[in-house]
């Protein structure tokens, strides 16, 4: 694919043109810098945005359909759906789906019944947990008995939880009316392709009407099934978003042709994600060593899709039973035998109070953003970058170098900072050994970057940091993150201007393959 | 000769036990078994035996050849 050509193309449409920021300021910081007339709301940005008032109430707090929630809000996944009725070359059914959930770990198999303790136990625990999602280990709607069930019963004891669910879509119109009658609010459906000849290479077969098709007749009624489904999400109301696994060499390119027939079938959000392959995952593309796209290939491709829809930049592919934070993983605080001991008093006045509080907090620094972003309004300067950011959820700049398991990535201009991804690292700080090792990965990670914001970090680590050319930035510790890295690179653009320092463009970074195993 | 499940590469995701006619398919200690009594291969219900059709796993869901061919009933 040719990367570069789209990358110029997305820089182009997002020349710096002080008019056009001022306008995205006044209307309280849009989708990103490249904005474009035919998105269907701001969703996954800040504030409310331009959505209407119906669709911001259904996101608000959900931490996959809005970026700016998920350093605040959480979700969690049960494992209630094992089975499946597709087969996909990403995906080894020895283990969880590598790309939709994390590689390597099966999750736990839930009963309904221990599904709706479980969301009980955490919600009581967790009183940020707003959405409990369906996603598998298999297909929700090839389960359809377990799926709803579990719905049932966690509508009835927690009222407040949204619900949501996530399927290849083969068996989606035979269930949007149930769909609807669950207030199910948001469907995740994944589209890699709108052509059977390129479904063809990611689908060996599928199951349907019982009988097993493969080839491009299999793709084509996958895709068939999925556009319909999708069509009849939207025409109900339900919010859908769109889950696309970027694979070099056979959807890459086509991914924005996806793009377009998902958006004019009303899709609210597209997520592309990278593809997750390698050889110990025992997927056919692992096997045969089908690349993984790199960071900026991703972005890139991102960026080509944004003019047309809103792109969702931080989904972390988690696991079908996980819990917490995005980026966080709790479920090992609630293993089936731990929730079935707990005494669990579901108290739906703490939660609501909690989330309250977490509201004020949310309006306190859209305020700091917005205050600091009125001065860069008269900068004037066409440099684009990108910064890495070190932090435990919130918003804030509050984790430590070391203790970090990702970084979230904001790309600065004097538009603003925009979240644009996350790169996920081992542990650095593990002591005693490894140390080299780990810290080289990091900088591998994070290679695109100009400085990586932390609240604390050793003399060590800072000075090969430095050495890398990335900068290493303390100053904001426990701060807000756009309000500094907007104060920050407003320093970065005077130091520029005055000659103390020159502009440099930096190098790829890498997108890591491993499995996240721990929740320590 | 009804089916059989090998138990070592069954990845335990239920798939068969909700596609079989017969109510033939169990859990049975993390895995899925085929009661041979039930089995009927899928003759006059479907073109294909539906284990071996959903099976996510290749040649897992296999004919038992230590036993006799099912007869379907005049």
């Amino acid at each position: 694919m040719d990367v570069s050509a789209l990358d110029e193309a997305s820089l182009a449409g997002s020349a710096v043109d002080i008019g056009e920021t001022m306008q995205a300021i006044a209307e309280h910081k849009g989708c990103g810098a490249s904005g474009g007339s035919g998105k269907a709301s701001c969703g996954s940005q800040a504030g409310q945005g331009d959505l209407p008032t119906e669709i911001w109430e259904k996101v608000k707090n959900h931490p996959c359909y809005s970026e700016e929630a998920h350093h605040h809000y959480a979700r969690m996944h049960v494992a209630v759906a094992p089975a499946c009725n597709i087969q996909c070359n990403y995906c080894n059914r020895k283990f969880d789906c590598a790309n939709e959930s994390r590689p390597g770990v099966v999750s736990e198999k839930l009963t309904p019944e221990q599904a709706a303790k479980k969301v009980l136990a955490v919600a009581s625990t967790v009183p940020q947990m707003t959405v409990l999602g369906i996603a598998g280990p298999g297909d929700p709607l090839a389960n359809p008995k377990k799926t709803f069930k579990t719905f049932e019963l966690v509508a009835k004891a927690a009222p407040d939880i949204k619900l949501c669910l996530s399927t290849n879509g083969l068996m989606l119109p035979d269930h949007v009316d149930t769909i609807a009658r669950f207030k199910i609010d948001h469907v995740t459906i994944t589209i890699n392709m709108v052509h059977p000849e390129i479904g063809a290479k990611i689908y060996p077969w599928i199951f349907y009407n019982h009988k097993r098709h493969t080839g491009l007749e299999a793709a084509k009624i996958l895709n068939d099934r999925q556009l319909q489904g999708l069509e009849m999400l939207t025409e109900r109301g339900v919010l859908c978003k769109i889950n696309s696994v970027m694979i070099p060499g056979i959807n890459d390119q086509h991914l924005v042709e996806v793009n377009k027939a998902v958006k004019s079938r009303g899709a609210f959000l597209h997520n592309i994600m990278p593809l997750i392959s390698a050889p110990e995952h025992g997927t056919v593309f692992g096997l045969n060593g089908q690349r993984a796209p790199t960071a900026q290939e991703l972005k890139a491709l991102q960026d080509a899709c944004e003019g047309e829809m809103n792109m969702m930049r931080h989904c972390r592919q988690c696991r079908a039973d996980a819990v917490g934070l995005l980026g966080e993983d709790r479920s090992a605080e609630f293993t089936t035998e731990k929730v079935m001991a707990m005494d669990v008093n579901y108290d739906l006045q703490m939660r609501k109070a909690y989330q309250a509080k977490v509201e004020e907090e949310r309006v306190v620094k859209v305020a700091a953003e917005q205050e600091e972003l009125a001065e860069l309004a008269s900068e004037m300067s066409d440099i684009k970058l990108l910064v890495a950011v070190a932090t435990k959820g919130t918003g804030l700049i509050n984790e430590h170098f070391g203790h970090a398991k990702e970084f979230q990535v904001y790309e600065l201009s004097t538009t603003g900072a925009k979240f644009v991804g996350h790169r996920r690292v081992d542990h650095y700080c593990r002591g005693g050994y490894g140390q080299e090792e780990s810290l080289a990965t990091i900088i591998r990670a994070i290679n695109d970057c100009h400085a990586v914001f932390v609240a604390k970090i050793g003399g060590c680590p800072k000075s090969n940091l430095l050495k890398a050319g990335i900068e290493p930035v303390d100053q904001y510790a426990h701060e807000f993150i756009e309000k500094s890295a907007i104060a920050w690179f407003k320093s970065y653009l005077a130091k520029v201007q005055s000659g103390e320092i020159q502009h440099v463009e930096r190098g790829e970074a890498a997108i890591r393959q491993g499995a996240l195993i721990s929740a320590a | 000769m009804p089916f059989k499940i090998i138990a070592s590469q069954c990845s335990g995701c239920s798939a068969c036990e909700l596609e079989c006619p017969n109510v033939a398919i169990s859990e049975k200690g993390g895995t899925f078994v085929i009661d041979p009594k039930k089995c009927t291969e899928c003759i006059g219900h479907f073109d294909e035996p539906q284990c071996v059709a959903v099976c996510p796993v290749d040649n897992t869901c296999v004919v038992d050849t230590s036993l006799p061919r099912y007869q379907a009933r005049a």
